[in-house]
């Protein structure tokens, strides 16, 4: 469920890249004041080991489609909240840069949705309804409770941030059908494996999971921050990729497969689009405007609006044309750096 | 992801980073100079309006010329960019059912404003991908860590990134093998989650161990808690002119229609 460049406006993408930055600032404050050696090469490893933990897929039950763990709440678990918030960080920079997943301009809105609700809301409640030496079962129930509420959260959080950003034309509504519901089954599961891996640990290396408690936050300062967070954006998902399609992507699809006909645009559209008519330097050049088209019958005379008429398809026959030749000088300055003579 | 799947991740994973260690003039500018233009780059694209598509194609220009300037094969570059078109097409995808308005008309065709900025999302995709793939390749990400860090990332999350790189093909290949044995045993049958957990967590144990023994190891030879750098590069005239060059030519095809002037300076000299 990464938030990509693509759906993403600098502001939106650089609001969130502030809030990931306070919030990684703060993190590491707490792991430096800490000062505990040992814990820097394993949150580390921990790191890969997320990284290889996603690359091993499991079945999803009467689906048809496959998973893998998202990995926050269970690393929130393990390490405590800053730490984890610092791996998943971590692990999405390095996702961002080496497989472009999601971008650059995106990593703070991922950082945010994957990394601050599992360790940040996810995780004291989870601590919360474990108690301090849970039974099997009502741990299960308290990872899957937690993970569900980290997820739906970062569903959430992309729904606004795309919505907020005006490139998708995806209506706020119809998105957030269709995004909750899927995440509450992600969560599920995520909440299963997360689980099932820490009854593992416990059972056969009791002596790990004590070690990593110290949460340092309580229930009610997390009931701040989740009231707080909760009105601004927030999440956390699940990497759902693999051969089917990622979460984000399944339910991106379904929203547009199930939508109903015909132009729907909420205010927030219509409002960002005119500040963006507004800012841009050159507004859509060789577009017809629903405001010019309504207004020229009554200004222009007949064979103005036609003259009109073509000169828009000439604009835009120019845009694709200059397009092309932008391409064609891009690729011969490519060529040309290329086949210049070595110089060492 | 199959065992095979798996190893050809982490292999391509290599072969991007194995670019770092190129000889060019690029390679050898100051890695805050290049992720400076970087940024740079992606906020000029991204910062423009949801139906441009003709403005935002001489942004390429950036990574093929990088690409040429630094040598890097071109095809491992394109095959990169290009796996993100699928995911770029699904995000895309509800525009054109969702915007209807005929926006721009071809050849007396009308076509929505979805499909315009469908067609825009795609190359949004590409063109970030573009940035991140091509910096890495003629970075290194060592030396990406090195230049955040004194732009101003904290030193734990500096630690954390290169601990992370240097264990990410480690424990790829252990999970690799997992998955490998599982296949073996299973025939092809997909994993339970109960399985999965009890795998995750056998990798998780031996992580742990890992971590131990590096600690001790890095213990004996003097770890402090914090990598040391080798030599470190400094911010000169280069830089400066890189840094000055690559923004200036954005924000002027940000702020002039380069597009449209070009494509209506060659269709005067046709007539």
């Amino acid at each position: 469920m990464h938030m990509a460049d693509a759906l993403l406006s600098p502001a939106v993408g650089g609001a969130m890249c502030a809030v990931a930055a306070v919030t990684i600032a703060h993190c590491s404050r707490r792991i430096r004041n800490e000062a505990d050696d040992r814990r820097v090469p394993l949150m580390g490893v921990l790191g890969a080991f997320l990284f290889a933990a996603q690359m091993i897929n499991f079945a999803i039950p009467g689906t048809g489609s496959s998973g893998h763990l998202g990995g926050g709440l269970l690393l929130a678990i393990l390490l405590g909240p800053h730490a984890a918030f610092l791996v998943v960080a971590s692990v999405l920079i390095v996702q961002a840069l080496f497989f472009a997943d999601g971008g650059l301009l995106a990593l703070g809105c991922n950082i945010f949705n994957l990394g601050f609700f599992p360790a940040f809301v996810g995780y004291p409640l989870y601590r919360w309804l474990a108690g301090t030496s849970p039974g099997s079962a009502r741990a299960t129930a308290a990872a899957m409770i937690a993970a569900v509420l980290s997820l739906q959260l970062g569903a959430l959080a992309v729904v606004l941030e795309t919505v907020a950003s005006g490139i998708s034309a995806l209506p706020f509504k119809t998105f957030t059908l269709f995004m909750l519901p899927i995440h509450v089954a992600i969560g599920i599961v995520e909440g299963l494996v997360t689980a099932a891996v820490v009854a593992f640990v416990r059972r056969s290396r009791p002596g790990i999971l004590p070690a990593a408690v110290s949460s340092g936050s309580s229930i009610a300062g997390t009931a701040m921050t989740f009231l707080a967070v909760a009105l601004v954006l927030g999440g956390v998902g699940s990497w759902f990729a693999s051969k089917s399609p990622d979460g984000l992507e399944w339910s991106v699809a379904q929203a547009a497969g199930a939508a109903a006909p015909g132009p729907q645009r909420t205010t927030v559209h219509v409002t960002l689009d005119r500040v963006q008519q507004e800012i841009a330097v050159l507004p859509d050049y060789g577009f017809r405007h629903e405001g010019a088209a309504a207004a020229q019958p009554q200004t222009v005379p007949h064979a103005g609006l036609e003259n009109a008429g073509k000169a828009r398809v000439g604009t835009s026959v120019a845009g694709m044309v200059g397009g092309a030749m932008s391409l064609v000088f891009a690729l011969l300055i490519g060529f040309a750096l290329k086949t210049r003579p070595g110089r060492r | 992801m199959s065992a095979p799947a798996v190893l050809a991740g982490l292999l391509d994973f290599r072969r991007l980073d194995l670019l770092a260690t190129g000889e060019s003039a690029l390679h050898r500018l100051d890695a805050r100079a290049k992720v400076i233009v970087t940024l740079v780059f992606v906020v000029c694209v991204m910062s423009f309006g949801r139906y441009s598509v003709a403005a935002l194609l001489p942004f390429f220009v950036f990574p093929i010329a990088i690409t040429g300037g630094a040598r890097l094969p071109a095809t491992l570059i394109w095959r990169k960019i290009v796996l993100v078109l699928p995911i770029a097409l699904v995000i895309g995808l509800p525009n054109p059912l969702f915007d209807r308005e005929p926006l721009l008309e071809v050849g007396g065709i009308g076509v929505s404003g979805g499909w315009v900025s469908m067609l825009s999302i795609m190359l949004r995709a590409m063109l970030a991908a573009a940035a991140s793939i091509v910096l890495v390749a003629v970075t290194g990400f060592p030396a990406i860590c090195g230049a955040l860090e004194r732009i101003g990332m904290p030193r734990p999350l500096a630690v954390q990134l290169l601990f992370l790189y240097r264990y990410l093909a480690v424990l790829g290949e252990d999970a690799a093998r997992m998955v490998t044995a599982h296949e073996l045993r299973s025939g092809g049958r997909p994993m339970s989650i109960r399985l999965y957990g009890a795998l995750l967590g056998r990798l998780l144990l031996r992580t742990w161990d890992r971590a131990e023994r590096i600690y001790l190891a890095m213990c004996a030879r003097g770890f402090t808690g914090e990598f040391r750098s080798g030599g470190s590069s400094r911010f000169g005239w280069p830089e400066i002119a890189y840094v000055a060059g690559w923004c200036g030519l954005f924000l002027l095809l940000r702020t002039h229609d380069v597009t449209h002037w070009l494509g209506a300076a060659t269709l005067g000299a046709l007539q």
